[in-house]
């Protein structure tokens, strides 16, 4: 088996209002070092190995799982 | 009655269809039908509306999964073939999945979910969904969502703006383009867009639900009374004022 880890984030330069909210909560904690937050999704995909194909990986993510006018996407592959 | 027939989609999550269909049918008196989300080829429609609501409890994001309906491959080949397809909140953003209107929703800029009456200001009324308004009218219309914060890259945005395709900006009552009067962060105001040949329009604000004094204001019904004057007219009837120009250069009220 396949486990791929698809994490969606926002676009450079796409307001992220939840993430500037949670920045400057941390800044009010004391943890003035965090320059900046960014907060995304993370989405776990199982697949058998005979089944596996990175193109495919590669359309789910831009077809449904990002969007492409906003959001950036990145992916893991490892065995379970 | 008017030989104009209405279709409303009903995706798992709508809910704002019956009050689509109530102000067709009731206040409007025109013919109107409910088209189920897993129909594939509805017959007889002169015009679909894309209903607020939650489609698919809005999981991943608004609208993404509702765009993979099966009734969606009919809109889409409904609007290339010129059809008038309206979609308010979440089908303004089933719209922005789908591609049929360009951009994208982020989240309010606030963090929270909006619900109050606003004014937009009509800034094209040359479209078959706005014929009816004056240039530049401002109109009052509830807002009720979460992610109704419009974003679409600069050069889409340039081409837009000078093709008409912005149609309703958040406003101050007078029609003054303000921070103030912006209830979400939506880019340059944005409320309402249409696509590049104007018969699919999306707006965040509802306009069925101020369709009549009792709600408070019967703005909304413009917009509807428009697509039916444009339907029966068979030609577009202008709502009054000159043909939609883009100004180069022209100075925003944001900026002033």
């Amino acid at each position: 088996m396949k486990r791929v880890l698809v994490y969606v984030t926002p676009k450079k330069g796409i307001l992220d209002p939840a993430g500037q909210a949670t920045q400057r909560a941390l800044q009010s904690l004391g943890y003035h070092e965090v320059e900046e937050v960014k907060i995304g999704k993370y989405i776990q995909l199982t697949i058998q190995d005979n089944n596996f194909s990175e193109s495919s990986i590669k359309e789910m993510c831009s077809r449904l799982l990002a969007n492409p006018v906003i959001e950036d996407y990145h992916y893991e592959v490892s065995d379970v | 009655m008017s030989k104009v027939r209405f279709g409303v989609i009903v995706f798992p999550g709508s809910n704002c269809d019956r009050d689509c269909y109530y102000v067709l049918k009731d206040l409007l008196q025109v013919k109107v039908d409910y088209i189920w989300h897993q129909e594939e080829k509805p017959k007889g429609f002169d015009c679909l509306i894309l209903p607020g609501g939650f489609s698919y409890g809005d999981y991943l994001r608004c609208g993404a999964i509702a765009r993979f309906s099966p009734v969606m491959e009919f809109v889409q080949d409904f609007a290339e073939q010129g059809g008038l397809v309206l979609g308010i909140c979440n089908g303004f953003q089933i719209l922005l999945e789908c591609g049929l209107l360009p951009g994208a929703m982020l989240r309010n800029q606030g963090l929270k979910f909006v619900c109050q009456f606003i004014y937009v200001r009509v800034d094209n009324n040359q479209i078959p969904f706005t014929g009816a308004a004056q240039p530049g009218q401002v109109l009052q219309l509830p807002v009720k969502h979460n992610e109704g914060n419009y974003y679409v890259e600069e050069e889409t945005l340039k081409e837009m703006k000078r093709r008409g395709q912005i149609v309703l900006r958040y406003s101050t009552k007078e029609g003054v383009v303000t921070r103030e009067a912006n209830p979400n962060g939506a880019l340059d105001n944005i409320a309402g867009i249409c696509n590049e040949r104007k018969n699919v329009f999306g707006l965040m604000p509802h306009p069925e639900n101020s369709s009549e004094p009792i709600l408070g204001s019967q703005d909304g019904l413009l917009i509807f009374k428009s697509m039916l004057q444009y339907m029966e007219d068979g030609e577009f009837r202008y709502g009054g004022g000159e043909e939609f120009r883009y100004e180069e250069g022209r100075e925003d009220d944001l900026d002033a």
